[in-house]
């Protein structure tokens, strides 16, 4: 089981965490992993950075997540992160 | 520049400065008795008989800054030693009183309680008097008085009687925390107590601070700080905070985001009910109107809603609210509410925290504050709470008739209940705020002025969430 934490603390929000948001919900009803991703926000995690927003995944934080490098932020740290669960 | 509204806040605002500056320092011990002579230094009294009952008083404030009575249950605690046992005699006629024919005052009274001497000067009977005032306002000379306590005058709720020695005593069964009297007070000999001491301790002992601390303090601030602190920017208020060794401010509005969408689904359910935002009103209808209980939404404040939210999300967050409130420092002792928040302060604590530091705002870069929609931070007026709920009810496609009272100021929300007791009040939905204006009104404020309501109605409008759903859509 995944736990992603958005930070939604004023700095990420101007960054633009409701993007984010809405492109974890799509991708992961895309990828059908509903039911190992646990979504929820966070204030601030302590790490605001100059661009993007800061996502907590597990224990793993992860500043500067864009809607550019979404997609590659999504491989790597969420559905790479299952596939190797599952193995 | 310094802006409060009079000279009491100012002198309120001196002893709390100094004792946190102690407290930063841990000399609190050592050096809290010399406080009262550093305020009021040499020989020559400047507000008092002598200088020896000057320092008294602000030894006394001294020990309210530190938390006050802990025998008393109150927040609102009076010293009485500082009351100036004010007049009480009601209406009476004073030698303005020129002995006319026309005998206005006899006219309109409906109690038969004037006479007149020889010389045609009017006499009040204290018999029969009841004092309604109807007298003094229709004399063309403006002779007669009403003489009553500034506190009495502002206890709305009828809490402030005399104790045997003249003194101010408050009815801790009454009393709803609303400080009106604290702020009315001439003299100021009755305060708030300070928990300003326990948060300057929570703060020092934070992993922002080097004494190797394990958790996060996050300040939850009232909407109504848009209206303060009027010498800098919001954002440097922020950075204020921050610099303090607050991780993290958070908006209160998003609390009232939440339950804005909360309160209007209760709402359509039960079909009737009392706001639970301003918890002066809630204690209100639980001593006064103990019937009524069933009524009062069963959503906590947005205060509450929200650090209860932080807590659940973060682990080892400690929270501190904000606010123009007196008493949400009661509100955060309630067993429901103490688990969620640590501290509560008022903005005049803030000003004093913030100047034990010698911070200067105005020379700060600014901060971000951002989580609330317009309608969280328009809570902070009067009006606001009523808007927010028929939004919600809007958003979330409620089929729902809203018809609301709004009530401003204790008083109103007196005639409201009173009409909602007898079934006869015309609405579904009251909206009860304590202090006139909403907590723009409330007694923790460093200025109360006209300008208020436009100012936390142009900071709600510079909110990037124009709906409730936006604002709390990434909290789940």
């Amino acid at each position: 089981m995944l736990f992603v934490q958005v930070c939604v603390g004023s700095s990420c929000h101007l960054k633009g965490s409701a993007d984010i948001v809405e492109l974890l919900e799509k991708a992961i009803e895309e990828h059908h992993i509903d039911d190992e991703v646990v979504l929820s926000g966070s204030f601030c995690i302590g790490k605001c950075n100059r661009i993007g927003v800061t996502v907590q995944v597990n224990d793993d934080v992860h500043v500067g997540v864009t809607r550019e490098n979404f997609r590659e932020f999504f491989k790597t740290n969420i559905l790479d992160v299952i596939e190797s669960e599952r193995k | 520049m310094r802006k409060f509204d009079t000279k009491v806040q100012h002198l309120k605002y001196k002893v709390l400065r100094e004792v946190a500056r102690l407290a930063w320092d841990d000399k609190l011990l050592e050096n809290i008795m010399d406080i009262p002579a550093k305020l009021a230094p040499g020989k020559e009294a400047t507000m008092r008989c002598c200088v020896y009952k000057e320092r008294a008083i602000l030894g006394e404030r001294v020990k309210i800054a530190m938390g006050g009575d802990k025998n008393n249950p109150n927040v609102i605690e009076v010293i009485e030693i500082a009351c100036d046992e004010c007049p009480v005699g009601g209406y009476e006629v004073t030698n303005a009183c020129r002995g006319c024919l026309a005998h206005r005052c006899e006219d309109v009274c409906r109690f038969g309680a004037i006479t007149f001497d020889h010389n045609h000067v009017a006499h009040i009977d204290k018999s029969k008097c009841k004092e309604c005032g109807a007298c003094a306002k229709v004399c063309p000379y403006t002779a007669i008085v009403g003489r009553k306590r500034p506190c009495q005058n502002a206890c709305k709720v009828k809490a402030i009687s005399m104790n045997d020695d003249k003194a101010a005593k408050i009815d801790n069964s009454k009393c709803i925390q609303c400080g009106a009297c604290v702020y009315q007070c001439p003299f100021g000999a009755i305060m708030d107590k300070s928990f300003m001491v326990n948060a300057i301790d929570i703060l020092k002992k934070s992993e922002r601070n080097t004494r190797g601390g394990s958790y996060r303090v996050y300040a939850v601030v009232a909407p109504s700080i848009s209206s303060q602190f009027s010498y800098a920017k919001l954002g440097q208020v922020v950075t204020g905070l921050k610099k303090l060794g607050f991780h993290d401010v958070i908006e209160a509005a998003l609390g009232a985001d939440m339950v804005a969408m909360a309160e209007a689904k209760e709402l359509s359910e039960k079909g009737l009910l009392t706001s639970s935002c301003c918890p002066a009103f809630v204690q209100y209808i639980k001593s006064a109107f103990p019937s009524l209980v069933e009524h009062i939404s069963h959503n906590m404040s947005p205060m509450a809603v929200l650090a209860k939210y932080i807590k659940e999300t973060t682990p080892n967050a400690k929270v501190i609210f904000i606010g123009p409130c007196t008493a949400k420092k009661a509100e955060a002792q309630l067993d429901e509410v103490k688990q969620y928040v640590d501290c509560v302060l008022t903005f005049e604590e803030l000003q004093a925290l913030f100047d034990s530091r010698d911070f200067d705002l105005s020379s700060f870069e600014e901060g971000v504050l951002d989580n609330a929609s317009y309608f969280g931070r328009i809570f902070a007026r009067s009006g606001g709470l009523t808007d927010a709920a028929a939004q919600a009810m809007k958003e979330q496609n409620i089929d729902f008739e809203i018809k609301p009272v709004v009530c401003d100021g204790i008083e109103a929300c007196r005639m409201a209940l009173l009409k909602l007791n007898k079934g006869v009040l015309d609405g579904n939905f009251i909206e009860g705020m304590a202090c006139v204006g909403g907590c723009i009104g409330g007694a923790g404020c460093l200025t109360h002025g006209e300008k208020n309501k436009s100012e936390v109605d142009k900071y709600g409008r510079e909110a990037l969430e124009k709906t409730i759903g936006d604002a709390i859509s990434l909290l789940k």
